[in-house]
């Protein structure tokens, strides 16, 4: 597997993203990284309103209302994506170079419009010939047959409301592999899908990153789910990437705190259905050097001081820990 | 829960269409037919678990029960009282004690109010006329889904996909109805706010009596939650019985393959676990016989025959399939 050390085909750096809101600002993402490597699949994972879905809009431009990146960069191979105007982002990359499946399905989808409509659009050809419109049409159809629609014949003339939850979170995932682009920035594409749909699905994306060496994030909150599909993955806490490296070894030897916390009460491993105690921080008030050392059982003042540095205790897999401070290898 | 009560709420041979009219400037719609003669008991007190492939018709079932969706036929009882065939207001007037948590977390909330307003008024349009019972009750139900004061003051778009959801569950439950459908209510949780939530949901139905039919596609939570589950596909229920029965010997082909296709946390599994073979079922189109035919490891000439009935494997637990002491089910899958 380990062969040359290929570049990420795209890495976020450093990333800070404030947001202005009524009680002051609130800084959703500190110092957030990430690499993302050719013909991988990595999952992003975390509790609820730690920062993954602002992480993977972001690439896209797409920041909250009275939002702002402060620090960092998003280096689509040479090309920084931070900074580039709007329509840019929108006519270059997203739907070329990066399909988007947004997490709500129920929103993403304009009501007043069919299907057929709004995904044909995605399908940049040149040229709008009967041919090529037809040639559109079987090409979306024959995804949403492989996204296990039923009736995708038919799929085309309805509207968004005639489908179910999780018939529509699939519209969505056929969308964005229509333009087939070389990344997918998936953000929770299976919430809504039962496990034998889910598990089609998973299937479906990872042999699309073996065929045709398709580079995936994939948000989720299900460990199990890593598990299953991603080769590498990162934890987020409260707007900071707290860890990541290869599943397998985060699975087996989880670095952080946090990390080990959130496997030890997913169902396989606990006896009860149980969480973490106390919650995610306000990003209003977030608590001072690692976000998470209010709820840390291993906390001390050092946790307080500033934002434990990135190392490596492994080749590949990091933590930002005091506790591995003197543990990072070369 | 003991099994002679008188339901609460009473399905029999529901069923639901869409489509069929002619649709504005176009060609007829086909003929959806989402739910195809369901029949379920709410007990009071009870959660039942609802399950199964997205799209067999368990948020029409949901919708039909709440008066939203009209059905084409079956009787609906609430304590005893027929409430369907009536028109869709008066069935939904009928209907009022049972409310909805809808599925999309993001449309109970309007955009333009804060998550304080808007639980405020929800509690005013209902009655709730003190102020202070209103700030009082909407505190606690914001604690105890896991959210912090200073919440009330936020607007939806300034939310997490989660803290929408918990929003979503605050808005219903601080109403305090009798039978409440929970539509997917922990989907996009992580399991932290889901034990939360869930804990919430557990003691409100303690403390208030609740009634619960409970969407679910994820069965460890069902199996936390709910005594009994019901097993859908395509629009029928293929088993229902005791949650801890189905898991521990599941009868149904159907039920035994999503039970084996739970994802598990070994790296690479997704190889090792086979998937549902053959196309996605059509609920325009059905199949003659057991509708799970085309996809069934252990389809025979003799299930394209009739619909399986449910039938009794067990105490209370019962299964459509006509190949049940072939297929070795009693061995647990
Ligand atoms: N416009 C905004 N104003 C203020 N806070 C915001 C805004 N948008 C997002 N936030 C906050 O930023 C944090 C991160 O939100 P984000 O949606 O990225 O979380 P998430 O990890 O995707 O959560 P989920 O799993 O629930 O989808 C949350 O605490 C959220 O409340
Ligand atoms: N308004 C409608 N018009 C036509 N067909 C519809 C309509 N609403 C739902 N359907 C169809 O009815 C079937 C059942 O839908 P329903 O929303 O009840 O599924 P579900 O079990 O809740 O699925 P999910 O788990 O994905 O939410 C689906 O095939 C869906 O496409
Ligand atoms: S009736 Fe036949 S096709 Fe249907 S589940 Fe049983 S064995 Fe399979
Ligand atoms: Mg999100
Ligand atoms: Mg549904």
């Amino acid at each position: 597997m380990m062969l040359e050390k290929p570049a990420p085909v795209l890495e976020i750096r450093d990333l800070s993203v404030s947001v202005g809101t009524d009680e002051g600002e609130a800084r959703i993402l500190d110092n957030a990284g990430l690499a993302l490597m050719p013909g991988s699949i990595h999952g992003v994972v975390g509790e609820s309103g730690c920062g993954k879905s602002t992480l993977i809009r972001a690439i896209l431009g797409i920041l909250p209302k009275r939002g702002r990146a402060t620090h960092g960069s998003i280096m689509l191979g040479e090309r920084n994506l931070l900074g580039l105007p709007a329509d840019t982002l929108q006519k270059d990359v997203r739907g070329r170079a990066i399909g988007f499946i947004p997490q709500d399905p129920f929103q993403a989808l304009n009501p007043v419009f069919r299907v057929g409509t709004q995904l044909l659009e995605t399908v940049r050809t040149p040229g709008d010939s009967k041919a090529t419109r037809e040639t559109k049409k079987a090409h979306v159809i024959s995804l949403l047959k492989a996204v296990q629609l039923p009736d995708a014949e038919h799929a085309l003339d309805r509207y968004p409301h005639q489908f179910s939850g999780g018939q529509r979170q699939r519209l969505l995932i056929a969308a964005a592999l229509a333009s087939a682009p070389g990344i997918i920035l998936a953000d929770e594409p299976t919430t809504a899908l039962d496990v034998t749909t889910q598990l089609q699905i998973l299937k479906l994306l990872r042999g699309l990153a073996i065929e045709r060496g398709l580079s995936m994030i994939f948000v989720t909150h299900d460990f199990g789910v890593v598990a299953q599909l991603c080769d590498t993955v990162t934890v987020m806490y409260a707007g900071q990437t707290v860890e990541s490296g290869p599943v397998a070894q985060v699975l087996k030897a989880p670095f952080h705190p946090y990390t080990q916390m959130l496997l030890a009460c997913h169902p396989e491993r606990a006896k009860e259905l149980a969480g973490i105690p106390g919650a995610v921080p306000s990003p209003l008030r977030p608590p001072q050097g690692c976000r998470f050392n209010p709820r840390c059982p291993s906390a001390r003042p050092a946790c307080s001081a500033g934002q434990p540095p990135r190392v490596a205790p492994q080749p590949g897999h990091a933590v930002r820990c005091v506790l591995h401070l003197d543990e990072a290898a070369a | 829960m003991s099994g002679n009560d008188a339901a609460l709420l009473e399905i029999e041979d529901l069923v639901t269409e869409f489509g069929g009219a002619k649709a504005f400037l176009g060609k007829p719609q086909r003929i959806v037919r989402a739910v195809d003669g369901v029949s379920l008991q709410l007990k009071p007190g009870q959660a039942l678990g609802l399950v199964g492939e997205s799209g067999c018709g368990k948020t029409t079932i949901a919708k039909t029960a709440l008066g939203l969706v009209r059905e084409k036929s079956g009787t609906m009882r609430l304590d005893g009282r027929v409430v369907s065939g009536l028109a869709p207001k008066e069935a939904r007037r009928a209907r009022a004690t049972v409310q909805y948590v809808h599925q999309d977390p993001g449309a109970a909330l309007d955009p333009w109010w804060s998550i304080g307003h808007a639980l405020d008024e929800t509690l005013r349009i209902h009655g709730i006329s003190d102020k202070g019972e209103r700030t009082t009750r909407i505190d606690e139900m914001l604690r105890a889904v896991g959210l912090d004061a200073t919440f009330r003051t936020r607007y939806p778009h300034e939310l997490s996909g989660g803290q929408q959801r918990r929003v979503g569950l605050a808005r219903i439950l601080v109403l305090r109805p009798r039978i409440v459908i929970l539509d997917e209510p922990t989907s996009g949780l992580d399991l932290s706010v889901q034990a939360t939530v869930l804990g919430v949901i557990d003691e409100l139905r303690q403390r208030f009596g609740l009634t619960y039919l409970f969407v679910s596609h994820d069965l460890s939570v069902v199996e936390r939650m709910c005594e009994e589950v019901a097993i859908m596909y395509l629009g029928r229920i293929v088993e229902i019985g005791p949650t801890k029965e189905i898991f521990a010997r599941p009868q149904h082909p159907y039920t035994r393959a999503l039970l084996a296709a739970a994802p598990r946390l070994e790296p690479g599994s997704l190889n090792d676990t086979p998937a549902l073979p053959g196309d996605p079922p059509s609920p325009t189109n059905l199949v003659s016989g057991c509708t799970f035919r085309p996809r069934c490891a252990f389809a025979a000439p003799k299930c394209a025959e009739a619909r399986p009935p449910l039938r009794s494997v067990g105490e209370r637990h019962s299964a459509a399939c006509v190949r049940l002491e072939e297929t070795g089910a009693d061995t647990p899958a």
